[in-house]
């Protein structure tokens, strides 16, 4: 049965199996293969995306639970003459990122987190973050592009 | 995947009858759906209760403060009145899983899973709180029953739990750092004039009170009141995490620190 959800502002149907996650309906059948799947059992973060003005790991969310939901992924984020978001940004600033697996999910929930608390001190931003985990071990970067990108907004 | 069907009804009694029909309540599914995809779970048909407004949200009732079956871990931890009422339960709520996980779990999957070192069930049980079903009104400690295990029958639903407003209360856990479970989590509140009650998760089968921390903050509700109770390793868990002593000794920390907290 076809799912209708707006993805990245945009109205879109989804025809998938009920037991369809949400991460594979974005990779599969939307092909946007900017989330990652990185553990698949909700510890990681790589697959992390914003519903409804909630970041949420899309590995552990059926597409049926998110029918007639906003989704917005790391491919929603940046204008579209390709000028990126202040988190992005940052980001590639302060090379807050290392193999860039979990980046994508670092990215979204850094949003989240700052349009949460757009003060967050450095330890509110490490523990916000606490979702996410970078086997490179970048986080001092990682919490410097945060707090960069909460500057500038 | 196992294949289902997926539905999502719009009332209560609506999902009662699709329950009664056989299927699986689907609440954040925060678990539900790990252990679908270990096929732990394999349901033939899956009911979404997210749809159903009158099990969501937070509300004063007279003495108690009544939260839906599907209100969010982030509604509790960041509602001003769980914060002023009970605060040890907005701390608790705020420290369940991650960001992302609290966004989607909920105090009603938590206590129908009814993990042994899930954080809920000791405020339930410390607080003395009543569960709400669909059919009936159940204590807390009638409600948890060991091991994964609850009173809820076959088509019973959680709707909602009460909770009594304490004096004090506070919350201290220390966890997996994965998993972000409790290794040991306790709940103490102090009841004006009717007593320190505390309950502890992570630690056993299944969350359980413990008299003699009770009898002792009773008696003094101050972290150095617990020094001289004895706390036995007899009956907690063992696994890669951490030894029955170790688990005592812990048990003995996060009491004091749940009690300083309370006392903040």
């Amino acid at each position: 049965m076809a799912v209708e959800l707006t993805v990245n502002g945009q109205r879109v149907a989804v025809e998938a199996s009920a037991s369809t996650l949400l991460v594979q309906a974005l990779r599969d059948h939307l092909k946007l293969t900017g989330t990652h799947v990185g553990c698949d059992t909700a510890q990681c973060g790589a697959c992390t995306v914003i519903v409804n003005g909630n970041a949420v790991k899309s590995c552990n969310l059926l597409l049926q639970q998110v029918a007639g939901a906003e989704v917005t992924t790391i491919e929603g984020l940046a204008s579209a003459d390709g000028t990126l978001h202040p988190m992005q940004a940052a980001f590639q600033d302060c090379h807050g990122l290392q193999c860039g697996f979990c980046t994508s999910g670092m990215v979204m929930s850094a949003v989240d987190l700052i349009q949460k608390n757009p003060k967050a001190t450095a330890a509110e931003i490490r523990e916000g973050l606490e979702g996410n985990l970078c086997r490179c071990t970048g986080y001092q970067n990682i919490v410097k592009a945060v707090q960069q990108a909460a500057a500038a907004q | 995947m196992h294949a289902f069907e997926y539905t999502k009804p719009r009332s209560l009694d609506d999902a009662i009858a699709a329950l009664a029909a056989g299927g699986q309540a689907l609440a954040g599914g925060q678990t539900l759906i790990a252990s679908l995809k270990q096929r732990l779970a394999q349901p033939d048909t899956l009911i979404d209760l997210g749809g159903i407004p009158d099990i969501q949200g937070v509300r004063r009732v007279g003495d108690a403060l009544w939260i839906g079956a599907m209100t969010t871990h982030q509604t509790v931890a960041n509602d001003a009145t769980v914060q002023a009422a009970i605060p040890g339960l907005a701390v608790l709520a705020g420290g369940i899983g991650d960001r992302q996980v609290r966004a989607m779990g909920t105090i009603g999957g938590s206590i129908a899973n009814n993990d042994p070192a899930a954080c809920y069930p000791s405020a339930l049980m410390a607080l003395g709180a009543t569960v709400h079903t669909n059919q009936r009104e159940l204590p807390a400690s009638d409600f948890f029953q060991g091991f994964f295990t609850t009173a809820l029958d076959a088509g019973e639903l959680v709707t909602g739990v009460t909770f009594p407003i304490p004096g004090r209360s506070g919350y201290a856990k220390f966890k997996q750092p994965a998993s972000r479970f409790a290794i040991v989590g306790v709940f103490v509140a102090d009841f004006a004039g009717a007593g320190a009650r505390v309950a502890i998760t992570g630690a056993g089968a299944g969350v359980f009170r413990h008299a003699e921390l009770e009898a002792a903050l009773t008696q003094s509700f101050e972290p150095s009141a617990i020094d001289g109770v004895s706390i036995s390793p007899d009956d907690l868990s063992e696994d890669i995490h951490a030894t029955p002593a170790y688990r005592a000794a812990l048990i003995r920390v996060q009491t004091k620190r749940a009690v300083t907290q309370a006392l903040a």
